[in-house]
């Protein structure tokens, strides 16, 4: 088990000394981020999840991301990424690995290729590309920008885009731009690790992704209210 | 303190009856309160072990020395030979490092360079001959067991009478202490490096530059701190959120108490053990005039107030001539919390504590970029305008032999007279290796400024503001006459670099782990220019050899130990190789040194 053999690794770097004699500038250390768990104000029962893993050191971790809905307590949508991250530039890491969806169904695998970093005026910034089967391709652009109203008060824009390169009618997704969506969340930091916070979504489909939702009678543009918290260690 | 009472009393607790009776000595009617005890004479038995200690209301486990924090202070003599045996009673490798002493290269108590280390429930004999005198102080080299409390101060007495006189003296060791244990510190830095700052610009600030500077103003003068994705307010990396500064070991709330008689002088020996906090130190309604840096005498400046780097040491005078008390007051270079003592020729009377000043907001110029067009905030006073072009002054035409008259001119001297010659700092011009390029740093200082003159961030507004005479390195001159007159034979350039979101630190961009040693060949006379090409102060330590100063004056080089380097700075010091074996080289902040550190071969 690889996952084990990690932990087990990182349980070391926690029980012995990293900076002894040998100077160990540069421990083995691990970070677990639950970046979103929060409960929207929807008729449904929605709860999302955005939990966020690496372990590594400086340069080279290996990062576990996953986003996950659930809705009256199903598995709407299921998302999860492998991949092994790389520090090139000051600012930005480059990241590669696999993601597989497991919800909805069928499922879908794709290979994925991306950088992560802090962009000029402070905005954090994630750009993957996605390579999938039958020729499937995807691409994910994720900003996000803090504004400190005081030490502990934030509110953080952040805007989310997909585009596909064809259309997947099994999942209702079209090509081009199929949706965007933006996130406003005003958090308070109990403490740096600790912070509960309210915010909105605003969710627009667009395209033929837009068109297959009207298809379903779904709406293809959504407002939820959300409360949440977020944490890490 | 008003709100002193007995309950909330902070003191170490387990079993260091010493150090608890110097706790209650207040209260016997004693003279001192925290004063250290001190063991005197030339053989010496130390134990470093755990202490329970409650310094903020929570139990935790602090190391020491002999059970008390700081450790005691040593009391040496000049030419004699002191023999130490110091015991290792915790559960991992130990040592203790003698700050400053010039002595063996194994008996300099570096794990890995000068010795293995001390292993758990070993004993290790250090002997070694005095040939200084002065302030200094020890600590461990091993792992954070300096942050937690192995450090303490040694007064060696010197052969001939000082300088000056004293009626009285008292030790004051300043340190930064954390309930946190420093390893998860240093993992939360790795995370999240402003983590512990809680300074950072707000909405409000915003608004308030809207209204104040205009639209354009306020752009213009972000622009560069927004593109380079840094904080203007990023002066420490831990700060008091987590840490309580301590004056020989005692908090804020209780204070270390010295007496006097009134119109005693006295000698305050004061001693930077911090982790990584740099001081400002001041005594409201005292002069103090400065004698030795560095355990040096140096020729007496009088001042109102001084920063201390850590791991330096200032000798100051004090006249205290009024029958009224004294806050000794050590404010952190953040602004985030304080150390404090108070001066009182009776334990009745208390000294008003002072505010702290405002957080400092850093510039362009600590960016080591040039200040034409740009925003010159607080840098009035500063000579930055001769920075550029002042390496190619013609220096041939100087007569070396008569400097020493040039001494009544020096203070204005700095920038172009002499330079590249002993005394006057590197002719050389500021060179990025390509190792500096790579995610290990994010920034390169292009215009570095000569910081002597500059009494550094936060302090250069204080003469006008508060009329309070700031100490600059510019003011420090050697009493003795320089020992060793030669040029330097050749000069090493050494960039200080670090990604500090990263949180990684290094010189030259290449941490620790990866570099060769620097090599110096026994008995030449070497030039060190530092850059420093990240935001930070940076006090660099040299083990084994003295850092001679280069402030403008050949005949009179002050000899230091450990020299800060200003944030965009550089700075030039003499180096004569005159010890044999592999020495140590950092930066003293200690979550900086494990990459920012370089092992010297004198061979």
């Amino acid at each position: 088990m690889k996952n084990k053999s990690l932990i087990f690794a990182f349980l070391l770097t926690l029980t012995i000394h990293p900076v002894s004699a040998g100077m160990n500038d540069d421990p083995i250390l691990a970070s677990l981020s639950l970046n979103q768990f929060e409960v929207t104000d929807d008729d449904e029962d929605t709860v999302i999840i955005d939990l966020d893993a690496w372990v590594g050191k400086d340069l080279n971790k290996i990062w576990i991301k996953s986003e996950i809905e659930l809705v009256d307590g199903d598995f709407e949508e299921t998302e999860l990424q492998l991949l092994y991250s790389r520090g090139f530039a000051r600012y930005w890491d480059v990241q590669m690995g696999v993601r597989h969806d497991f919800d909805p169904s069928p499922s879908r695998t794709w290979l994925a290729f991306g950088i992560q970093g802090l962009a000029p005026y402070f905005f954090e910034s994630e750009i993957t590309a996605f390579v999938g089967e039958n020729g499937r391709t995807a691409l994910r652009l994720d900003f996000e920008y803090e504004l400190m109203f005081t030490q502990k008060l934030i509110l953080t824009p952040e805007i989310e885009a997909n585009f596909y390169g064809k259309d997947d009618r099994e999942l209702g997704l079209g090509s081009g731009l199929s949706d965007t969506e933006f996130r406003l969340r005003l958090r308070y930091e109990v403490r740096r690790e600790i912070a509960p916070y309210i915010g909105v979504t605003f969710a627009r489909k667009y395209g033929n992704t837009a068109d297959y939702a009207k298809l379903t009678g779904q709406n293809y543009s959504n407002t939820s209210i959300m409360l949440g918290i977020k944490l890490w260690f | 303190m008003n709100n002193y009472s007995p309950t909330r009393r902070q003191f170490i607790l387990g079993a260091t009856t010493l150090l608890a009776a110097a706790s209650f000595s207040r209260f016997a009617g004693a003279s001192e309160n925290g004063t250290q005890s001190v063991l005197q004479g030339n053989q010496f038995n130390l134990d470093i072990g755990y202490t329970p200690v409650n310094l903020t209301g929570k139990d935790v486990i602090a190391t020491t020395v002999n059970g008390s924090l700081p450790g005691p202070t040593l009391r040496w003599k000049e030419g004699e030979t002191v023999s130490l045996r110091v015991k290792n009673n915790l559960a991992h490798d130990s040592s203790i490092h003698w700050h400053g002493i010039i002595l063996p290269t194994d008996m300099d108590g570096v794990p890995g360079l000068s010795f293995d280390g001390i292993k758990p429930g070993d004993t290790y004999h250090y002997e070694f001959k005095l040939g200084q005198s002065g302030t200094y102080w020890y600590h461990s080299h091993s792992g954070f067991q300096e942050q937690t409390g192995v450090y303490g101060a040694i007064i060696i007495d010197p052969k001939e009478p000082p300088p000056f006189q004293y009626d009285r003296e008292y030790a004051l060791v300043l340190s930064d202490w954390s309930d946190e244990k420093p390893e998860k510190v240093y993992a939360k830095l790795k995370k999240m490096s402003d983590y512990y700052n809680f300074q950072e610009r707000t909405v409000g600030d915003l608004i308030h530059d809207l209204k104040e500077d205009g639209f354009r103003a306020t752009r213009a003068k972000r622009a560069m701190w927004n593109q380079a994705r840094m904080s203007d307010r990023d002066i420490s990396d831990i700060s008091g959120y987590t840490y309580t500064f301590l004056m020989n070991g005692q908090v804020p709330a209780s204070g270390w108490t010295g007496l006097f008689k009134k119109g005693e002088r006295v000698l305050l020996r004061i001693v930077n053990a911090a982790a990584m906090t740099l001081f400002d130190v001041r005594i409201p309604g005292l002069k103090m005039t400065v004698v030795a840096s560095d355990g040096q005498y140096i020729e007496p400046v009088t001042v109102d107030e001084f920063r201390i780097g850590v791991a330096e040491t200032y000798d100051v005078l004090v006249e205290p001539s009024a029958e009224i008390a004294y806050t000794v007051f050590a404010q952190s270079i953040d602004r985030t919390g304080f150390a404090r003592g108070t001066l009182t020729p009776d334990l009745s009377l208390n000294a008003p504590v002072p505010k702290m000043d405002e957080p400092i907001i850093l510039t362009h110029g600590d960016m080591g970029m040039s200040m034409e067009g740009m925003n010159h905030g607080d840098m009035q006073g500063m000579d930055h305008s001769s920075m550029k072009g002042m390496d190619h002054s013609g220096m041939q035409a100087i007569d070396h032999t008569s400097m020493g008259n040039m001494k009544h001119a020096r203070h204005g001297s700095h920038s172009t007279y002499g330079s590249g010659l002993a005394g006057f700092g590197t002719a050389a011009s500021v060179i990025h290796l390509p190792s500096e390029f790579g995610p290990q740093v994010d920034m390169r200082a292009d215009a570095p400024g000569n910081q002597l003159n500059d009494p550094g961030i936060g302090l250069r507004d204080h003469q006008e503001k508060h009329g309070r005479r700031v100490l600059t390195y510019a003011d420090l001159y050697s009493l003795h006459p320089t020992r060793d007159r030669r040029e330097p034979s050749r000069e090493i350039n050494l960039h200080l670099t670090s990604n500090m979101s990263r949180y990684m630190w290094s010189m030259n961009g290449i941490k620790f782990a990866d570099a060769q040693p620097l090599r110096l060949k026994y008995g030449e006379r070497i030039r060190i220019n530092l850059v420093n090409d990240t935001m930070m102060n940076h006090p660099i330590h040299l083990h084994g050899v003295w850092s001679e100063l280069e402030t403008g004056d050949p005949l009179h080089i002050p000899r230091k130990h450990t020299i800060i380097v200003q944030p965009g700075a550089k700075i030039s010091y003499l180096v004569t190789a005159d010890a044999r074996g592999t020495w140590a080289y950092h930066c003293h902040l200690l979550y900086h040194m494990l990459g920012m550190f370089r092992a010297v071969e004198i061979t």
